[in-house]
């Protein structure tokens, strides 16, 4: 692995029941960068997420994180290695039974030994970060979908991970809050050296964002790049993908038989 | 055509058995990951205590009403029967075996199942649908640990409690019963229970009974909230499993202690 990877996945592959999600990928995130994974609904974007965070264990393939291969670690090397990541789920992941502050708190409390006083400090910081300070007290059932996102953005970082994951961050947000939270990932990125990895559909946020992207589709990377080279890229499959088209390489609908055949017929 | 399909039904009954089999396996590495674990004290007693008031004392009203009721009904239908062979100061003593042998134990295991039982099911279910554990598991923070021993113990200890309050009520309520209303003789009535219920195999098998019964509902509980499907159809099933598994699983327990109660154990 080299120095400057952050995570590095070699040819991985995994397969859910029978469906293969990913078939022989190897891909390399350098640290301190920040790297988009893109693709069709149903790639496996999250589920890569979940590997390298060590939540699902790949069939074949390796994955490293700093110097660790994470589908090999004991579970309690794994708890250590966690400590370094952050994730921000795509359903927000919030504990309902506590208010914004013990939210934001409950990382803190469990994995730093730090004083009340303290703590009460950074989650007053991260949330002053999201825009939420004077919200500390609402519970999550008390928020909007873009206000639990921003809550659940601002508990990621609590810890001032060395690696976040982002699961489709700008999700039910406002064009303000989009500024904000693509303002803090680039601030995140510049003062605390986080390695960051964006899971989003949305093209012209990501590219604007990113250092470089890789395109999934059919369990493999079918286009990897800077944003500029994407763009010109003349592979059809991201072609199609960047710019939205229905018919292509990419198939738009899942196998099934032929459209007038199915109607005219019975299950 | 007809041997085949004797040989899938074997095969699916095959099937079934090593699925039931993995189950149970899995449920034992869920119990074993949560509880012989070291907690740290500091961070697990707040959480214990937390459920053991969600679990135990909201638990209480129902467990009360139930009580008494089944004490009332007891008395009324002892007295009944009592009377005809002129042993009606007979129901104190009639009540309080039945309740603190075999009522008190079943009828408190079976609302503990159904009340709490199944409020722990979805709870935990529903923390796996929105990648609660999950997110816990990204913190580094174990969900066994954290989520499904405090309710563990919790059930553990509070079932044995509720059976206690149980029983006690189902006498006060056949005290009201019988003596208030029916107007037996107050003095009858409780001497008559004193003489006859013994502390060690009375009431000290209706409170192992009922620890046994604390294990193994709450162990269901937490098991199928944690290893449902995370969908509202899979929740949905598992509360319902763990109202049926608990439930049979008291009954058919309560033979096998009866039986090795009577038998001398």
């Amino acid at each position: 692995m080299t120095s400057q990877a952050c995570v590095r996945i070699d040819h991985l592959s995994f397969c859910r029941g029978k469906r293969k999600i990913f078939d022989d990928i190897s891909l390399e995130i350098p640290r301190g960068s920040i790297v988009g994974l893109m693709g069709p609904s149903g790639t496996g974007k999250t589920t890569l997420l979940r590997l390298i965070s060590g939540q699902l264990s790949p069939d074949q393939g390796s994955i490293f994180f700093d110097d660790d291969e994470i589908n090999t670690l004991s579970r309690t090397k794994l708890y250590q290695v966690r400590k370094k990541m952050g994730m921000l789920f795509q359903s927000n992941a919030l504990f309902t039974n506590l208010s914004v502050f013990d939210n934001i708190a409950y990382p803190l409390r469990e994995r730093a030994d730090l004083s009340e006083a303290i703590i009460r400090d950074i989650v007053l910081m991260k949330l002053q970060a999201v825009g939420l300070r004077g919200a500390r007290y609402l519970m999550p059932s008390d928020l909007s979908g873009g206000m639990a996102r921003r809550v659940a953005l601002a508990r990621a970082i609590a810890l001032d991970p060395d690696l976040i994951m982002y699961d489709e961050p700008f999700t039910g947000q406002d064009p303000i809050s989009v500024g904000m939270i693509v303002k803090l990932m680039r601030l995140l990125n510049k003062n605390a050296n986080m390695t960051s990895i964006i899971v989003s559909h949305d093209i012209e946020i990501t590219f604007g964002l990113v250092d470089y992207a890789f395109v999934m589709a059919g369990g493999k990377v079918i286009g990897q790049g800077k944003p500029d080279e994407l763009r010109n890229s003349t592979n059809e499959e991201v072609r199609q993908f960047l710019n939205g088209l229905p018919d292509g390489p990419v198939p738009f609908h899942y196998p099934a038989k032929e459209y007038i055949t199915d109607l005219m017929g019975e299950d | 055509m007809s041997r085949f399909s004797v040989i899938e039904n074997i095969r699916a009954l095959g099937a079934s058995g090593v699925h039931f089999i993995s189950r149970v396996g899995h449920a034992g590495l869920v119990l074993f990951g949560a509880i012989f674990k070291k907690p740290n004290l500091h961070k697990s007693f707040p959480l214990l205590v937390q459920q053991i008031y969600i679990v135990g004392f909201l638990s209480l009203p129902i467990i009360i009403v139930a009580g008494s009721f089944i004490g009332m009904v007891l008395a009324l239908q002892g007295y009944n029967i009592l009377d005809k062979f002129a042993a009606a100061d007979e129901l104190g003593p009639l009540v309080a075996l039945s309740v603190a042998r075999e009522l008190g134990p079943v009828v408190t295991g079976l609302l503990f199942a159904g009340r709490a039982g199944s409020s722990l099911t979805a709870e935990i279910g529903l923390m796996k649908a929105t990648d609660q554990l999950s997110s816990m598991e990204l913190m580094a923070v174990d969900p066994l640990q954290r989520v499904v021993a405090p309710r563990f113990w919790a059930g553990f200890y509070s079932l044995p409690l509720l059976t206690i309050i149980f029983s006690m009520f189902a006498i006060f309520g056949a005290y009201a019963v019988g003596v208030d209303w029916i107007g037996l003789d107050a003095g009858s009535f409780w001497s008559n229970m004193q003489a006859s219920v013994d502390f060690r195999i009375d009431i000290v098998n209706g409170v192992i009974k009922s620890i046994v019964f604390g294990f193994f509902t709450t162990w269901i509980a937490v098991y199928q909230g944690y290893a449902c499907v995370p969908t509202s159809e899979g929740i949905s099933h598992a509360t319902t499993r763990t109202v049926v598994f608990s439930s049979l699983v008291i009954l058919g327990l309560d033979f096998v202690l009866t039986a090795m109660m009577m038998g001398g154990w």
